[in-house]
Order: structure tokens, then C-alpha cells, then sequence
């Protein structure tokens, strides 16, 4: 078992690695120069030897190896660069960013598990009737819909109908509970809602898979009650692979994050990114996506270890 | 006919039965219709809109771009369906119009990026070795990068337009499919008639065109419709967040960003533009869900 933990770890890090160098080519081919976009209209103002003293200063005029590796250099010592738009280094920004974002991502998963599995039990239970045809509907709507696009609605709702519009800002949440909880419920029902169709859909299938099984049908012939024969034997079996969906579900937490954090003005990371790169700021949006990047690779990692160590029949790889 | 050797030309070439082929080709429509009832009715939704998107001076007059400023804000009505926006364009106009841009989207990712993504997976799958480890650690890599934010990041580099949106949804949606390309190109390797076909001499080429690939377009098309329906809604958030199709342009995406600042007073310039964005990649799942039932049900579950 450690050894295949130990195996999954290494083979992590040459990922994570080859991300930080893509994330870092991605800035530096840009038509152009890094340094005449962020200039943008100005750039017919500036002297050549202008230009050339701030390339100097982010040094781009260093080889592209060398740029690279003084760069993760920086990042394994904690320096993650300093932001082009406030000079202040762009981990600091990130360190404030993150807290809002995990929250975001923790509620979101909450609300996805208490809408996803029941439904999906319930799809694959009744498969073929009509409550499976809903529940199916709901969850492709769940991946249809623009979460943009709910948002606006739900707050055209809420201001129109109600007259209430969350209130804006970030309240931390041990020190204003309420106003957090206002603040974080409605994107995180939106998110939970995008999350939950995979985890139905996933749920169900997985579900239908087990319920075929020799082990089920032998409970029931046991004379056991139905409740009993699908949540203590079928549902603990089909949930270990619902949650290696987790991994691949942070990807959409950080997608959806950008843009419900915009809509509803949360300061997390999602907006961060976003601003970098209305602002052009590189170096900060270079920072920004590597730590995207390694937090998945983390989740991927932890998803895989808790399979192999939910499921007996996967111990040795 | 001797192997190898054509004796007739005309022999060679039968003579295709048009005829034949439309009436099978009804039946085989009314069978999908009778077994996957959503994915008809997606279908034929689809068809419209590609037919409003391809004739919209069948539905409407006057061009996405007219303005009219003493008719801004009107609610929807017999004369303007889907109301006015704020300089008096008609939105049910601009709707039509804004679906010819999210099919150029969904066409051009589907064309170049899920060609590119299956020759890629073809070609790794099948050869392996040094080639496959080296592809498929890349993709692993470029895949630990959310799409939305790669896709973000790639059209501020180049400057948003709708090429380059284009270009970008096209690059991030190759890591995933070329490895869905891949794993049923590796269960189509197993076969014994492709060991057969190199013991009798088959080039890897002949292989690959002859054998592997007739045997993984189903995957693929299935893959084409989901692909379509995602690019639909990549392509409607990057303009929401103004980094897609500069305006005047009317992508459907940019409309509810720029409705969203008079929602209390037109509800209809956000509601409208969500709908529409929300039919089209429903109709493009339920499609693919249906074409992925009828060709090959041991790929459902996890998608």
C-alpha cells in the first residue's frame, strides 16, 4: 500500500513540474513582447531604452532556460514573483485569495453530495421509470446550463421578488457566521449544482453496476428489506468510485469559481486569475496557475490514495 | 476476382442505390426516434437551429447590427419577440444571428481540435512505446490546468477575437479527447484480427486507416456532439467575461453581460440569451447520450 502511494507521489511531482512549464512558456509566446502588452496604448511613448530597462527588470532578457529556472528556484523557496500591478508579491495576494475559494469549493461539494447521491441511488433504483427520466434531465441540465447565466437569474430573482441582494464583500466566517453563510449561499448552490450532475450520473451508473451483482441478490434472498439491501451493501460498494470523482471535480470548482466569484464579489482566487488577466498582469496570473495546477495534481493524488485504500480489492498495483 | 488483381473496373465500383439508401436511412431515423425519444427531439431542435442560423433572413429583418434608439428597451412583443435591447436592437435578431456564432465555435473546435485530439490518440495509442509515454505525460500536465482558466489565459495572450477563441477552445479540449481516443484504440489493439493483419503483411498504415479507424468513429462521433455543446458554453462564459468575441458581434454570451447591468428594468435581454445558450448544448448532450446508447452502451457511466 505505501508502495503505491509512494509510486503515485513521484509520479506527481515530474506532472506538476512539466505544468509549471507550460504555464511558464504559455506567457512568454506572446505575439510580441510580455512587456508591449502590458504597456498596451502607451507603448508608442516609451524609448527603446525604456523597454529595455524593464525587460531588464522582470528579466526577460535572460535565455529562456535560464528565466525558467531562477523561476522555480523562487517557487521552491516560496517566491512565487511579484505582481506586475501592485508589486507586491503575488503569493501574498494568493495566501488571502485562497481561504475564499476553499470555502466556495467545500460548500459547493457539500450541497453537490446531498443533491448527487440521493438522486442518482434513486435513478438507478427506479432505472427505466419515470423518476430515472427526471433525475437524468435534471442532472444534464446541471451541465447545460451556464452557471452565469443562473446566477443572474437567481439575483434578478432575489432583488426583484424578494428585494434582498447578498451583501457584498467578504465576511470571514468564524467572525460574522450569518453574513458569510449570505454571502457564500448562493454561489455555492450554484456550483453544488453544476458538481452534483457528475455525481449523479456517476452515482447511478456505478449503482447499476452493483445492484447486478450475485452479492445483492443474495442479500435479498436472505429475506433482508430492500432499504437495508441497497443502502448497507449496495450503496457503500458503488460510492468508492463516485469518489475518485472528487479529483476531476476541482478542475470545475476553479472554472466555476472565476466566474461566480466575479458575479457575486468574492475575493478568491477565481477573481484573482481573472483580474490578472484584465490587468495583464503576468507574473501574477504565471503565479496564480501554477498553484491552480498543483492543487489539482493534490486532489488528484488524494483521490487516488482514497480509492486504493477504500477499495480491498486494490491493494497492490 | 483474383485478391489483389481487378479485372473490371466497373466491377470494382458497384453502383450505389440512392433510392435504397434514403428509405433505410428513414427507417433507421424513425427506430432512433421510437428508442431515444430526447435525443430525436434534440435532433430535430438542432436542425432548426442550424437551418435559422444558416437562412436568418427566413426569421428576420434588418441585420444583428440596426439600431433604432427611440424603440430601446422594448419588452418583448408581436414585433419584436424577444423585446429591444438599450440602443434598440432587436434581440430575437441578434439571437439568430448569435447562434451563427456559437455553431462557427462549435464547428471549427470540433473540426480542428477533435481532429487533432484523434489523430493524436490514434497515432499514440497505436504506435506507443517512447512516442505514447512522452504524448500522454504532456496531456496529463496541460489536463491539471482547468479548461476555462487555459482557455482564458490563451485568448488574453492573443488578444481576444473570435479566432482566437476559437483556436483556444480547439487546444484545450485536445488533452481529454485524445485520451478517450487512445483507451478505445487500446481495446481495438487486442483484437486478434489486427494480429492477423500484420502476420499477413499490413503496413501500420493500412492498419490504422483499414482496421482501428472505422472501429473508433463511434466513440468519436459521440465525442463530437458532447465537444460541440461544451465549446458552445466555453466560447458563451470567455465573452461574458469579455475575453471572447469583441462586440458588436452578437455572441449570446456577450448579450447576457451586457443585459446583466439593466436586469431590473429588461428582464428579457438576461433571460433570452441564457435560454438560448442553455437549448443548445441541452440539445447537443442529449444528442450525444442518445447517439452513445445506440452505438455503444458499454460507453455510458461516467460521461
Amino acid at each position: 500500500m505505501s508502495q503505491y502511494v509512494l509510486k503515485r507521489v513521484l509520479l506527481a511531482v515530474p506532472t506538476l513540474l512539466l505544468a509549471s512549464l507550460v504555464v511558464f512558456s504559455l506567457v512568454r509566446v506572446v505575439p510580441g513582447d510580455i512587456i508591449m502588452a502590458t504597456l498596451g496604448d502607451h507603448s508608442q511613448n516609451v524609448t527603446p531604452e525604456r523597454l529595455a530597462q524593464l525587460r531588464h527588470q522582470i528579466g526577460l532578457d535572460r535565455p529562456f532556460v535560464v528565466q525558467y529556472v531562477s523561476w522555480i528556484g523562487g517557487v521552491l523557496r516560496g517566491d512565487l514573483g511579484n505582481s506586475l500591478w501592485t508589486q507586491r508579491p503575488a503569493s501574498s495576494e494568493l495566501l488571502k485569495a485562497l481561504p475564499v475559494t476553499v470555502q466556495l469549493g467545500v460548500m459547493g461539494l457539500l450541497i453537490a453530495w446531498v443533491i448527487g447521491i440521493p438522486v442518482g441511488v434513486l435513478s438507478a433504483v427506479r432505472s427505466g421509470k419515470a423518476s430515472d427520466y427526471v433525475g437524468r434531465v435534471v442532472s444534464i441540465l446541471g451541465i447545460a446550463v451556464p452557471d452565469f447565466w443562473i446566477a443572474t437569474v437567481v439575483i434578478l430573482v432575489l432583488s426583484v421578488q424578494f428585494n434582498y441582494l447578498p451583501p457584498l464583500g467578504y465576511a470571514v466566517l468564524w467572525q460574522d457566521p450569518l453574513k458569510s453563510i449570505q454571502q457564500f449561499l448562493w454561489p455555492a448552490l450554484i456550483l453544488g449544482f453544476r458538481l452534483s450532475a457528475v455525481i449523479m450520473r456517476m452515482t447511478r451508473s456505478t449503482m447499476l453496476e452493483v445492484i447486478q451483482q450475485d452479492y445483492i441478490r443474495t442479500a435479498r434472498s436472505k429475506g433482508l428489506s430492500e432499504r437495508v439491501v441497497i443502502y448497507r451493501h449496495a450503496l457503500k460498494n458503488a460510492l468508492i468510485p463516485v469518489v475518485t470523482v472528487i479529483g476531476s471535480q476541482v478542475g470545475i470548482i476553479v472554472g466555476g469559481a472565476v466566474i461566480l466569484e466575479t458575479i457575486f464579489s468574492l475575493p478568491g482566487v477565481g477573481r484573482l486569475t481573472f483580474q490578472a488577466i484584465t490587468l495583464r498582469d503576468y507574473t501574477q496570473l504565471q503565479a496564480n496557475v501554477l498553484v491552480i495546477a498543483a492543487m489539482v495534481v493534490m486532489m488528484n493524488l488524494v483521490t487516488d490514495v482514497a480509492y486504493a485504500w477504500l477499495d480491498p480489492r486494490i491493494h497492490y498495483r | 476476382m483474383e485478391f489483389g488483381q481487378v479485372k473490371n473496373i466497373a466491377t470494382a465500383f458497384p453502383t450505389v442505390r440512392w433510392g435504397d439508401k434514403a428509405k433505410k436511412s428513414w427507417k433507421a431515423s424513425k427506430t432512433f426516434a421510437r428508442r431515444q425519444p430526447l435525443g430525436a427531439a434534440s435532433a430535430l431542435f438542432l436542425i432548426a437551429m442550424t437551418l435559422a442560423a444558416a437562412f436568418p433572413a427566413l426569421l428576420t429583418s434588418g441585420g444583428p447590427y440596426a439600431i433604432h434608439p427611440l424603440e430601446s428597451f422594448q419588452s418583448p412583443s408581436a414585433h419584436n419577440l424577444a423585446g429591444t435591447d438599450q440602443i434598440g436592437r432587436d434581440v430575437f435578431t441578434r439571437l439568430i444571428y448569435g447562434a451563427r456564432i456559437s455553431l462557427q465555435v462549435g464547428i471549427m473546435t470540433v473540426g480542428i481540435g477533435l481532429t487533432t485530439a484523434s489523430l493524436l490518440g490514434i497515432l499514440s495509442g497505436f504506435v506507443g512505446g517512447t512516442f505514447d509515454t512522452i504524448v500522454q505525460r504532456v496531456s496529463d500536465a496541460l489536463q491539471t490546468i482547468p479548461g476555462i482558466v487555459l482557455a482564458m489565459a490563451l485568448v488574453s495572450l492573443l488578444q481576444p477575437s473570435l479566432t482566437n477563441v476559437m483556436f483556444a477552445i480547439s487546444f484545450v479540449i485536445i488533452p481529454f479527447n485524445q485520451r478517450v481516443v487512445r483507451s478505445a484504440v487500446l481495446s481495438i489493439k487486442e483484437n486478434p484480427y489486427i494480429e492477423a493483419a500484420k502476420v499477413i503483411g499490413g503496413g501500420r498504415m493500412r492498419i490504422m486507416l483499414v482496421h482501428i479507424l472505422p472501429n473508433v468513429v463511434a466513440p468519436i462521433i459521440v465525442l463530437a456532439s458532447i465537444l460541440f455543446g461544451f465549446a458552445i458554453l466555453t466560447e458563451a462564459s470567455l465573452s461574458f467575461l469579455g475575453l471572447g468575441t469583441p462586440p458588436p458581434t452578437p455572441s449570446w454570451g456577450m448579450m447576457l453581460s451586457e443585459g446583466r447591468q439593466f436586469t431590473e428594468n429588461a428582464w428579457w435581454l438576461s433571460i433570452f440569451p441564457g435560454l438560448a445558450i442553455t437549448l443548445a448544448v441541452l440539445a447537443f448532450n442529449l444528442f450525444g447520450d442518445a447517439l452513445r446508447d445506440v452505438l455503444d452502451p458499454r460507453l455510458r457511466g461516467s460521461r
